[in-house]
């Protein structure tokens, strides 16, 4: 197995904004996460690919502490990630997150879904916070259903209300997991489209996603896991075309060439 | 089409005799302090506060069984299983035996015996039910998709907003039909506070038991009673559930 770490010198110019150091992580006897070291920098978009059960959506997830760790240490923005309280709750602001299953808030319209966090967390006044959401449904396409509640939407404009929700706190660093896995195939390309022109903004993102286009058009970098350790690092273009391990290349062989 | 003679009751009824009817609901005259509407006044009032009493506690303590404080989880689970498996009667006695005659809590009102007693009871009935309304809660929690709590979480929600904003009014939503039962329980267990003297319906009916002959016409007012109270507040709950259901 190698490991192939790309343009590093590009990264430390931007400065570090997601360090993973030998993070470890276990359920039970199951070692999920093995030694994780991953560096994501600003504006970097990251996408992480691989098997089912590799660990994948529960690294996403230790980054906001959503998970807890066993060992190692994560830093967002120089800050290590704080234990729980006000400090985590502060954190995971800046820090955004889609879900696979959306997670809209249930008994709250479209609109009040994208203004919660806005009035509750940043303490935006009511109507600033109003005039941002509106502006960020328009952007990822749903203004039309802002007054109605999350069950009366499909699938993919659900998910891009939940990209505008994690928007309207001003991310530093956005965590997609399996955005794209819940939804009816003609969908996933108005939700991929959003996440794209994200990734052109200059986001800085960490997408966990089987997309293997979306890899290849809006990815710096693919980071490729199997059985709880980074098993590849690479360019799209190079892991696609020449991975190095063999793992890869079987999990490749597998879902390319369809 | 109607055939043959027609048919007159053969014995006499309110219908045909007015005068019946007072003969039978005559004695309802007799007692003015409390009247009948009056004690089911005060079973509306006994109601009504442990009712309000026992949803405030009961979301407290079902907050303290959700929490991640071990010490509160205690807490909460040990006061549900001890309160909810002692008998209201023995809780309502202990009250006025316990707390107002040992302890000398007066709630307020140490010379009144009708407020001290009423109070009392409230207090009682707070306490019982609230074991109940708090399991319900817990349930109505538990029918929330985990998901919900961790994007409330992810956008930077602290613990208590989460369960506020996010969770609970999910929660009583799914469980505003249990809450109607626990509602209609209370209603009916008010009649326990006729054990320590309160003069709400219950007691009423016992002083009427005892002085007239017509036992049940008594039973049967009193039964009709509680089901004015108590049917018109399922059916609206009932309504009220399904109009506030969370689509998901």
């Amino acid at each position: 197995m190698t490991e192939v770490s790309v343009a590093k010198e590009d990264r430390a110019a931007n400065g570090e904004l997601v360090v993973l150091k030998s993070v470890n992580k276990h359920f039970g006897a199951l070692h999920v996460l093995q030694d994780i070291d991953l560096t994501i920098a600003r504006g970097e978009v990251v996408v992480v690919i691989g098997p089912s059960g590799s660990g994948k959506s529960t690294l996403c997830r230790t980054i906001n502490r959503l998970e807890t760790i066993d060992s190692g240490s994560i830093t967002i923005d120089g800050k290590p990630l704080p234990a729980e309280g006000k400090a985590l709750a502060r954190l995971r602001a800046d820090v955004g997150m889609v879900f696979q299953s959306f997670n809209l808030f249930a008994h709250k319209t479209v609109l009040e879904n994208v203004m919660l966090g806005q009035i509750k967390v940043r303490k935006v006044d009511k109507a600033k916070a109003e005039e941002k959401a509106r502006k960020l449904l328009d952007r990822v396409g749903v203004a039309s259903q802002a007054d109605k509640y999350p069950a009366q939407l499909s699938g993919g404009q659900q998910q891009r209300v939940a990209i505008a929700r994690a928007l309207a706190m001003d991310p530093k660093v956005m965590l997609f997991d399996e955005p794209t896995s819940a939804l009816d195939p003609e969908m996933i390309n108005e939700v991929l489209e959003v996440m794209q022109q994200l990734a052109r903004d200059g986001m800085t993102m960490i997408v966990v996603t089987h997309e293997m286009g979306f890899a290849r058009s809006a990815a710096n970098r693919v980071v490729f896991m199997a059985d709880g350790r980074i098993v590849e690092e690479a360019v799209p273009d190079q892991f696609f075309s020449n991975p190095r391990s063999d793992r890869a290349k079987d999990f490749l062989s597998k879902i390319l060439h369809h | 089409m109607r055939c043959g003679p027609t048919r007159t009751a053969p014995y006499p009824t309110f219908a045909t005799h007015p005068e019946a009817r007072e003969i039978v609901f005559d004695f309802l005259s007799d007692y003015d302090d409390p009247s009948l509407l009056g004690a089911f006044w005060v079973t509306v009032q006994l109601t009504f506060l442990s009712a309000v009493g026992s949803l405030i506690w009961g979301t407290l303590l079902a907050a303290m069984r959700v929490s991640p404080v071990p010490l509160m989880r205690g807490f909460g689970a040990a006061y549900v299983n001890i309160v909810r498996n002692i008998p209201l009667t023995v809780i309502i006695v202990f009250t006025s035996l316990g707390l107002a005659d040992i302890f000398g809590v007066a709630l307020g009102a140490p010379d009144d015996f009708e407020v001290k007693y009423f109070r009392l009871a409230v207090l009682g009935l707070v306490a019982y039910t609230a074991a109940f309304v708090c399991e319900a809660i817990r349930s109505g929690i538990n029918t929330v998709p985990v998901g919900q709590a961790e994007a409330a979480r992810a956008i930077g929600l602290s613990f208590s907003q989460v369960l506020r904003l996010i969770v609970l009014p999910q929660a009583f939503r799914s469980v505003i039909g249990p809450l109607a039962n626990v509602l209609i329980a209370l209603t009916k267990n008010t009649t326990v506070a006729a054990t320590i003297g309160v003069a709400e319906a219950a007691l009423l009916m016992k002083e009427m038991i005892e002085n007239e002959a017509q036992v049940l016409l008594i039973g049967a007012i009193f039964a009709f009673g509680f089901i004015v109270l108590t049917l018109p507040t399922g059916l609206f709950l009932g309504w009220l559930s399904k109009r506030l259901a969370v689509k998901r």
